[in-house]
């Protein structure tokens, strides 16, 4: 009798188990970031965040989206500070009383990656614009975010500025992917292709193959990322106090130092330029 | 192809060193997945048994209906999910956006339509059966519901799993509601989306495998639970 009760408990034990694990949301300081997967990519975060977290109780969680997506997620009131590099869109977001007030974070640069093979022959090109156009003409494979991303907005202003109608050749030479920058470097590693990418992401991506940089330096390919605290006016939910506690944090001495200080493999990945 | 060894490598070490965070994502994936099986039979069972021993009109038309649901793409769950949750939208007020719970939510919705669709195929032919002999007895429907799902115990629990299943490796849903964030909502998919995309690709087959042998871990146990109980109720 015992035995048979225990045969029919059995499963009842195991559905029990599985509500009972229904997790508890406990209640603790802390902000949610929207942010880019170039910089949570990079490393930065984990690397700066815990200072921060130690010196203010304040636990920083940081979704990683494109700046497009990030953007649209603050709009909604989904996150309490936005930290982005798109300055056109982030001035649009606090123009339109998204957010308070933008200020300049850190910068880094864009830099165009190509296999050895390099077939437009533009490697050691300092000419963003005119390295494109080469790719351009010759028909040599491009992979492009397409995601509408930060690192996307400055490579299609890039396009403008060579005179070249992607468009027209998408599909073509010209691939985008719609996903993050390393899915895409995935996918141009994978397929012979050209790439544009933020240097922060590319010295951390570990899939390079063969594929090495061939064009930077160029003044047009500089990176600006900026922090926004997301509007309590417009989203009560957002936690003005703590979100302003980590933007007077990161554009001030110790945060500006933590940035500066972050290297991977010797290099120097953010540079900061807050403006106080 | 040297990844691939190097994965198999670092997938072992990686179980040995039992490394905290690892445990902390495993566990958070199996809380979820666990309890999104568990909302998705409370709702499914009585929903998949209702309508296998019902007949009322529009039912062919709700089968179909339902097994179409089975395909339900996650990215599309994700994103009405995010919506729905979202600060701007009708259930922001819930908080629940970038939490656990968003993540259940999501898993739950994505699997139910399948507990649902194959409990009713499996009630409804241990139905045939038995109709005549509940009809000839005057059994209450409550009473021949509960009998038919008694009966059929193994292989709902195989129902269980394949929503289990789906659940545990699905990424398009989650990593929309709960954002992917580290050590709060990060989970094996979304990991392995993440070291992917960080172009680690040893790193992220690694973290593959423990997760195979996570849901070969959670099949095996449920396998041996069905034995014993077996054992125990034939001794």
């Amino acid at each position: 009798m015992f035995k048979t009760r225990l045969a029919r408990i059995a499963p009842i034990v195991l559905l029990g188990c599985a509500m009972l694990s229904v997790p508890a949301l406990a209640e603790e300081k802390s902000i949610l970031v929207q942010s880019t997967t170039s910089t949570a990519n990079s490393g930065l975060y984990d690397d700066i965040l815990p200072i921060f977290t130690a010196k203010t109780g304040i636990k920083v969680h940081v979704v990683a989206v494109g700046t497009g997506q990030a953007i649209k997620n603050a709009q909604n009131g989904d996150g309490d500070v936005l930290l982005v590099h798109a300055k056109a869109s982030e001035e649009k977001f606090v123009a339109e009383g998204w957010g308070v007030e933008r200020f300049d974070v850190m910068y880094n640069d864009f830099i165009i990656v190509g296999p050895a093979a390099d077939p437009a022959g533009i490697a050691g090109s300092k000419d963003a614009a005119a390295a494109m156009k080469t790719i351009a003409d010759s028909k040599s494979l491009f992979a492009s975010r397409g995601d509408n991303s930060g690192t996307h907005k400055k490579e299609v202003s890039l396009w403008k500025d060579a005179g070249v109608d992607t468009a027209a050749s998408s599909g073509d030479w010209y691939r985008e992917t719609g996903s993050g920058m390393g899915a895409t470097l995935n996918t141009a590693v994978g397929m012979g292709a050209y790439a544009m990418t933020d240097r922060g992401t590319w010295i951390s991506f570990k899939n390079k193959g063969d594929y090495r940089i061939v064009v930077e330096g160029d003044d047009k390919l500089f990176n600006q990322y900026g922090v926004i605290l997301v509007n309590p006016a417009r989203h009560p939910n957002v936690k003005q106090a703590e979100g302003q506690a980590f933007i007077d944090w990161i554009t001030g001495d110790e945060g500006q130092a933590a940035i500066a200080a972050y290297m991977l493999d010797g290099q120097q990945l953010f540079f900061p330029n807050a403006r106080r | 192809m040297q990844d691939f060894s190097a994965s198999f490598g670092l997938a072992f070490q990686l179980v040995l060193a039992a490394d905290p965070d690892l445990l902390e994502i495993i566990a958070l994936s199996l809380k979820v997945s666990l309890s999104a099986v568990a909302i998705a039979c409370l709702i499914g069972l009585p929903v998949g048994t209702a309508i296998a021993m019902g007949r009322f009109r529009g039912r062919t038309a709700t089968i179909i209906l339902l097994n179409a649901l089975m395909g339900l793409p996650p990215v599309v769950v994700g994103l009405l999910i995010y919506l729905l949750l979202s600060n701007a939208g009708p259930l922001g007020w819930m908080r629940l956006l970038y939490t656990p719970g968003a993540m259940i939510i999501a898993q739950a919705v994505l699997i139910t339509p399948i507990v649902a669709a194959l409990s009713r195929e499996v009630v409804e032919q241990l139905h045939c059966e038995y109709a005549e002999q509940f009809r000839s007895l005057s059994v209450p429907r409550s009473s021949a519901a509960a009998a038919l799902l008694w009966d059929a115990r193994y292989s709902l629990l195989t129902v269980a799993l394949a929503g289990f299943g789906r659940a545990v490796a699905e990424v398009g849903a989650v990593i929309i509601v709960g954002g992917n964030i580290d050590h709060l909502t990060r989970v094996m998919t979304t990991a392995i989306a993440l070291e992917t995309s960080k172009g680690d690709l040893a790193l992220a087959l690694a973290l593959g495998i423990v997760l195979i042998t996570l849901a070969l871990s959670v099949n095996a146990a449920v396998m041996a639970l069905r034995l014993t109980a077996t054992r125990y109720a034939y001794a």
